[in-house]
């Protein structure tokens, strides 16, 4: 009776096909379980925006907003997103105008290779979504998740505050 | 490997019984690094992010119930911030604004790591643990829940619940020491409570995150016996005669704040 219940449950809950909303679009895909979020976005969905700097939370250069909130896309599968919403640094611009925070990195030299841009830039939006208009303190403290090895962040956060509004 | 996803806490349960060696996983913060360091290649993972009854906080009868998705952002919002504040401190110190949307004190529990941030503050707030599986509920005050360095007691078929907590709206602090403020190992941590008595719990200074407990007369000598309640190892991290002197200093300041 177990072992039924179990095969039966097994067929609808391991999930295979998943509904995966992307920028706003929404996407039907065949995952394996083991696939995890970013190879889906980078190589199913062609978005490389998504970076990989460790695959194993450490830098930031993955991070993605789910339903809204940054989230490392190398430490989820793309199966446990079924039925969510993500955002990548390509669904920020609209009609080709860039975000706000896009414009700011680069008018303030946010980067310099720019292998951790899209990363801080969606650490950056999910920051100023909750907390419009930072501190110093508030920024340094929501991009401490985030490693840059080139520009010492001091840019970094002048954009970001530049995109708070902040006189920079 | 298997993902399941149960949509109920029933059928989570369910799964867990007639697969025990699926391993739940939450925000995965702890399973998916393992995962991708090819430390472990679990059969299944349980994927618990579906389950709506495991997430959240609630008051009930004087106590805070949290269940054990609630995340480390979760934690630090008011007014549960306001209610729990150690834990809020601790979770602002979590990895990074990432990690904290992440993980959940659920996952702290399971991994049950001497440096799990999370449990010092839930230890001086009394949290007892919820386990539940197709057999019935019990619960386990956390000290008796943590029996060694990345062990508890869940049986093959249980799932964690959440935590009750006592002492809301009581004086009490989280402090820890690390190389920098985000993305480490702590060296030592340590939650302080002053209410009716003196507590102190500390994590990354033995085996276990420990509780020490003394009356309210006993201020003066509580940060040496907080030191003393600890068996610290020597580690790429600090040394355990570092780790003892941390201790007490940072005992001797958190009942500088709880007392003012
Ligand atoms: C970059 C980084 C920084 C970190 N910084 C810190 C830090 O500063 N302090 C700290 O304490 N931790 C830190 N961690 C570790 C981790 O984030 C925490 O331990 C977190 O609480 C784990 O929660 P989770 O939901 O992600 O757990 P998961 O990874 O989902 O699970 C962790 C363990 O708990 C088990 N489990 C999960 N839910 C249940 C359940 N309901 N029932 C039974 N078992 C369950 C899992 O099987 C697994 O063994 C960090 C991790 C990373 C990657
Ligand atoms: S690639 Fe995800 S955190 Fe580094
Ligand atoms: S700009 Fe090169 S790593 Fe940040």
């Amino acid at each position: 009776m177990l072992a039924l219940s179990f095969s039966l449950c097994r067929k609808e809950l391991a999930v295979g096909q998943v509904s995966i909303t992307v920028n706003g679009a929404e996407h039907i895909l065949e995952l394996e379980p083991r696939e995890l979020l970013v190879y889906v976005l980078r190589e199913r969905l062609g978005l490389t925006g998504t970076n990989v700097g460790c695959d194993t939370s450490s830098c930031g250069a993955c991070t993605v907003l789910l339903d809204g909130e940054s989230v490392k896309s190398c430490t989820l599968l793309g199966v446990q997103v079924d039925g969510h919403e993500i955002t990548t640094i390509e669904g920020l611009a609209t009609n080709g105008t860039m975000h706000p925070v896009q414009e700011a990195f680069h008018e303030q030299h946010g980067l310099q290779c720019g292998y951790c841009t899209p990363g801080f830039i969606m650490a950056a939006v999910s920051l100023l979504d909750e907390t419009p208009n930072p501190s110093e303190e508030e920024i340094r403290h929501a991009l401490e998740g985030n490693l840059c090895r080139c520009t010492g962040y001091q840019n970094i956060v002048r954009a970001v505050q530049a995109a708070a509004g902040v006189e920079v | 490997m298997d993902v399941l996803t149960p949509r109920s806490l029933e059928q989570a349960l369910r799964l867990k019984a007639e697969r025990p060696d699926a391993v739940p996983i939450q925000g995965g913060t702890d399973v998916m690094v393992e995962l991708n360091f090819d430390r472990a290649r679990p059969a299944a993972l349980l994927n618990l992010n579906e389950v709506a009854e495991l997430r959240g906080w609630s008051r009930q009868n004087g106590r805070v119930w949290l269940g054990s998705g609630l995340t480390y952002a979760e934690a630090m919002e008011r007014p549960l911030a306001e209610a729990l504040p150690a834990l809020a401190e601790a979770a602002r110190t979590v990895g990074g604004p990432q990690i904290r949307n992440r993980g959940t004190i659920g996952g702290n529990l399971g991994t049950a790591s001497p440096a799990g941030d999370a449990l010092p503050p839930l230890l001086v707030c009394g949290a007892e643990v919820k386990i539940a599986s197709v057999r019935g509920e019990r619960i386990v005050p956390l000290p008796d829940f943590v029996v060694g360095p990345k062990r508890n007691v869940l049986a093959e078929d249980e799932l964690i619940l959440g935590v009750s907590v006592g002492g809301t709206e009581s004086r009490q602090t989280f402090m820890k020491v690390g190389p920098r403020n985000a993305m480490v190992i702590a060296v030592v941590s340590l939650a302080v409570r002053v209410d009716g008595d003196l507590r102190a719990a500390f994590g990354s200074a033995g085996p276990v995150p420990t509780l020490v407990r003394a009356g309210l007369g006993d201020v003066d000598s509580f940060p040496q016996r907080v030191a003393e309640a600890a068996s610290p190892i020597d580690d790429v991290r600090g040394t355990a005669s570092y780790r003892r002197h941390a201790l007490r200093i940072l005992t001797r300041r958190a009942l500088d704040r709880c007392l003012v």
